[in-house]
């Protein structure tokens, strides 16, 4: 019997602004494998960001657990939080998030320094196709480019999961695949766990499994029979 | 109200803490131009009015004995205006319930009419009254120490003769100021007094009828001081003249010329401080807004502002800070001044006060003020008139970094390193104003603190190494070396050295100076000679010792040849080698062994003075002998001078650092806090993604404030420079004849300067680091920049 990654029971989440109160999560319930590639949909709003931060460390929810591995992950603090997101969590931005004054090897130190058993940052831009381009800041690279980058850095640390909040949402068609492509390379070849937030069902396609979001809630989840290669969708 | 002014009133609010901290610094400058130059005013001002209606002498000599007719001479000397001759002498008081002896400079009164130069302002009482010998009118200062008045006495030794005085009336005058006892380095008010007599009582005491020993001279407007100066000289040269000078080396008008100097410096020095770092902030602060705001200047020109209008809207926000700065400026400014004038006021004897705190100050202070502010603006705000609408629409290019080294050498330092190094270069500039900004901060408080280290090296150099005496008896004239033994035979004296001073004329090419040589035997031990390198030494056998100073102005070495003429006694001339030079902060001194002393006048072993080191247990019996002594002219007890010396300082001492160090807090506060809040506005994006990634805050704090923490550790060194630089020049600035101040900076004021700073930027960095404890992690990830 396999122990999901994740076990997400009843999570709620409310934030106040002012006298207003938004419910962003209605009770959410989903289990995370080890090893799969997971795609949420959704439109604005829909609360899967909210999902993604608190299961990324970034956020605490108002109610419900999250377990990672069998512990808790709701009510830990501040600094086991952090703790967390470094040992276990990658992340891939919309933006991107590199340091303008690092190279892009630089950018994948940066990580690399701070955690125990990392890949050598070259490694890891090699894995996604940019091992020409190391000694390059992010002004001179192109958004597809940066955001491999950003992928670099997300799986130099050999994270157990790597969230990725829009990852192709700021780039075009044709680079947004290439991007996906060393997303779907880097979930087969070292199996690490990933979650992909889009708004673009195409982009559904390539995951083992699709959880659609609404208004908070799991809409429902699709499996795929048979993923398609990354490069065979576009948009 | 306009949307533009509303948007003004917002963003003065959301920006407050540094729109504060940049007023402070504003408001620093404002209030030390304020305080410096109405102070100075006031102060000068006060000092002219008081002259002016008192009559203060332009000239001043001092001879032996010479006859009532020699006025009428130096009356016709062309330039002179008014000539008044006086009897001035100095007297051993005896004063009921103070053990030791008092000193008083006697002065003469004219017997019929007012004074002519040097008038009384009479604060009780009246003049002394010719009928009535012993009556005397005293100076304020001593008055008001012993709680004198009218009616009151004390007893005085007046050429050997005990006498009871009378006081029928308290003074102040021109003269004085600044009264210093002989030996003193300040005013000690219960020991020293001056007195006022009749000249008919005095010309009987010291038995000078029909002569006078001092003169003062009123000189007309555009007349010279020098060529009135060299005819009184010339005049005077055969009774006694000990060389006239004029107002500059007067010591109560030197005194307070240093001090108003002082003001001036600072008028000079800390206000343009203050106002280069205030533009320097307003810089920072209005070209990290424009950068913000960019998109929305685009808008407002796309929309149809005008570009001037919306130039000066941030030229409004920048005179917003300028106005607060010279409000809270203006008024601290005045009221420390006004404080400042009262504290001179009260430690220079003035009868009053004139405060002179024109509108043109304030005038002044706004227009500098509004000046470094729109100084500070200028790039900003050209840049906002400048910006096509279309291109502020889009994002800025991106930043371009450099690398530091070739590629393989920044392995070797981690990332977060390489972050800061990079930041730092990418805005060499900012680093370098930010560095030299700081940096002013540790200098204006070491070149503020290094007086206190300046003023302990004259201490111990005076008191310590060179005249350790514990007193110092004067006698009226030259007696035989044997009074030596006598004054040792007295209750309570440990030791006794004696010394010879005689009045010279020394010159040395066409340079010349009056100056007293002093003699001392060899192998003394209370007051001993020090050379230039703080050495004692024994003085040559033969051969003349100036003082550095003395040296300086003779333009002479060891080795070259002075001519020295004798003042007292057989005048003799006389070719002499200099043979040491010595150290000494006060006067023009100059020394010679004793009895090469004696043999230059042609006399057997005499003295003018002995050097005592006393049991301080049997003082009270010591003081009552002294009293008693006929030829005893004055006492000078130095230790007791430096406790009064110690305690008025003390009492300054607290109130000087306070001020100078919340100054220096306001620079080094205001440059740090401000760095840091405009770097966090900047990389508060970078810094959130790096806490996304797994940086705790310390980790995250450490790229932001690192980079300011080597700024601020890069600054200390220049600013010790900076500081040393003006210390330097305040040093040359205060050199006079009277005294000069070594330039001396301790280790501990080197330490207190950079701790102030230390201090004041972290505590900037806690606040700042609050901020970056608090960064929003999410909405950096939804956000492009």
């Amino acid at each position: 019997m396999h122990e999901p990654v994740f076990t997400i029971e009843g999570l709620t989440k409310v934030y106040r602004t002012g006298e207003v109160e938004v419910h962003a999560l209605r009770g959410v319930d989903l289990e995370i494998d080890e090893g799969e590639f997971l795609v949420l949909l959704g439109p604005s709003g829909s609360g899967k960001s909210t999902l993604l931060n608190i299961l990324g460390g970034l956020d605490q929810a108002t109610a419900g657990r999250v377990r990672f591995r069998g512990g808790d992950l709701t009510g830990l603090d501040e600094r086991r939080l952090t703790l967390y997101r470094r040992e276990n969590v990658g992340f891939v931005f919309q933006f991107y998030n590199l340091v303008p004054s690092l190279t892009a090897r630089e950018n994948v130190s940066l990580v690399t320094e701070i955690s125990t058993d990392p890949m050598r940052p070259e490694e890891a831009l090699e894995m996604v196709g940019l091992g020409a381009r190391m000694d390059h800041f992010p002004a001179q690279l192109s958004g597809g480019e940066q955001q491999r980058v950003a992928i670099a850095r997300a799986i130099a640390k050999r994270p157990e999961v790597m969230f990725c909040d829009e990852p192709t949402g700021a780039l075009d068609s044709k680079t947004g695949v290439r991007v996906l492509e060393a997303l779907v390379s880097v979930n087969r070849d070292i199996g690490t766990t990933t979650a992909v937030i889009t708004h673009n069902v195409a982009i559904g396609d390539i995951a083992h499994r699709v959880v659609h979001f609404a208004d908070g809630r799991v809409a429902r989840v699709d499996v795929n029979e048979t993923r398609r290669p990354a490069s065979e969708i576009s948009w | 109200m306009r949307a533009l002014d509303r948007k003004l009133l917002r963003d003065l609010w959301r920006l407050k803490a540094q729109v504060i901290a940049i007023a402070l610094v504003m408001a620093a400058g404002v209030a030390t131009l304020v305080l410096a130059v109405g102070a100075y005013r006031s102060l000068h001002e006060t000092r002219e009015t008081y002259y002016e209606r008192y009559r203060f002498a332009d000239v001043f000599a001092q001879a032996t004995r010479a006859p009532e007719r020699i006025a009428g001479e130096i009356a016709e000397i062309p330039g002179v205006a008014a000539v008044e001759t006086r009897i001035v002498k100095t007297a051993i008081l005896d004063i009921e319930g103070m053990s030791a002896p008092a000193t008083s400079m006697l002065v003469s009164m004219p017997e019929i009419g007012e004074q002519l130069l040097n008038r009384l302002y009479l604060r009780q009482g009246r003049a002394p009254d010719p009928a009535h010998p012993d009556e005397v009118v005293v100076n304020e200062a001593f008055a008001r120490a012993h709680g004198f008045g009218p009616g009151d006495t004390f007893e005085a030794i007046l050429e050997g003769r005990k006498r009871r005085l009378s006081i029928v009336g308290v003074a102040l005058s021109p003269e004085f100021i600044y009264a210093l006892g002989p030996w003193d380095l300040m005013p000690d008010d219960e020991r020293f007094a001056v007195g006022w007599m009749s000249r008919k009582a005095m010309e009987a005491a010291f038995d000078l009828d029909g002569a006078f020993s001092q003169v003062s001279v009123k000189l007309l407007r555009g007349a010279s001081e020098a060529e009135v100066i060299a005819r009184i000289d010339s005049l005077l040269e055969r009774y006694g003249g000990r060389g006239a000078y004029g107002r500059k080396d007067q010591q109560s008008h030197a005194f307070l010329d240093a001090e108003l100097k002082q003001l001036q410096a600072m008028a000079r020095i800390l206000p343009p401080i203050f106002l280069f770092v205030s533009a320097f902030l307003i810089n920072m602060i209005l070209s990290r807004l424009v950068a913000l705001e960019r998109e929305q200047i685009g808008l407002m020109k796309a929309l149809g502002y005008r570009s001037m209008a919306i130039g000066s809207h941030y030229l409004k926000f920048v005179a917003a800070i300028a106005a607060i700065g010279v409000v809270i400026g203006g008024i601290a400014g005045t009221w420390l001044g006004f404080g400042l004038t009262r504290l001179y006021g009260s430690f220079y004897h003035f009868p009053f006060l004139v405060f002179l705190w024109g509108a043109d100050i304030y005038a002044t202070a706004v227009f500098v003020t509004v000046g470094a502010a729109m100084l500070g603006a200028a790039r900003a705000v050209w840049s906002v008139v400048r910006l096509p609408p279309a291109v502020a629409m889009h994002a800025p290019a991106p930043t371009r970094y450099r690398r530091l080294f070739c590629s393989g050498r920044t392995r070797m330092v981690s990332q977060t390193t390489v972050m800061i190094g990079r930041h730092l270069i990418r805005r060499p500039v900012r680093a370098a104003l930010t560095v030299f900004g700081i940096s002013l901060s540790a200098a204006v408080l070491l070149a503020s603190l290094f007086s206190f280290d300046s003023v302990e090296v004259m201490i111990d150099f005076t008191y310590f190494q060179s005249d350790r005496q514990d007193a110092t008896v004067s006698f009226i004239q030259e007696r035989p070396v044997s009074v030596v033994n006598d004054v040792r035979r007295l209750p309570g004296v440990l030791a006794a050295e004696p010394t010879r001073a005689v009045a010279v004329k020394v010159r040395h090419g066409h340079v010349e100076r009056r100056v007293a040589i002093v003699g001392k035997p060899r192998g003394t031990d209370l007051s001993r000679v020090i050379d230039v390198d703080f050495q004692p030494v024994t003085l040559p056998e033969s051969g003349f010792a100036p003082s550095e100073a003395l040296a300086e102005i003779l333009g002479v070495g060891v080795g070259d040849i002075v001519r020295i003429e004798t003042l007292e006694g057989r005048k003799r001339v006389v070719d002499m080698p200099v043979t040491a030079i010595i150290q000494g902060y006060l006067g023009l001194m100059s020394y010679m062994d004793i009895d090469a002393l004696n043999q230059l006048m042609l006399e057997g072993p005499m003295v003018t003075g002995v050097h005592l080191s006393i049991d301080e247990g049997r003082a009270d019996d010591l003081f009552a002998a002294v009293k008693d002594m006929p030829m005893v002219g004055s006492i000078a007890l130095q230790k007791m001078s430096l406790e009064t010396f110690r305690r008025t300082l003390a009492e300054n001492i607290s109130v000087m650092i306070s001020v100078y160090t919340g100054l220096a807090m306001v620079i080094a506060f205001g440059v740090v806090y401000n760095s840091a809040r405009i770097q966090l506005s900047e990389r508060g994006r970078e810094l959130a993604s790096l806490r996304v990634l797994g940086f705790t805050r310390n980790e995250v704090a450490w790229i932001l404030l690192g980079e300011l923490a080597i700024l601020m550790l890069a600054s200390l060194p220049l600013g010790w420079g900076l500081g040393y630089a003006i210390a330097w020049v305040t040093v040359a600035g205060l050199q006079s004849e009277l005294y000069r101040v070594p330039l001396v900076i301790s280790r501990q004021t080197y330490a207190m300067s950079s701790l102030v700073v230390i201090g004041a930027a972290l505590a900037s960095a806690l606040i700042v680091k609050r901020r970056i404890d608090r960064l929003d992690l999410i909405d950096v990830l939804k956000t492009r920049e």
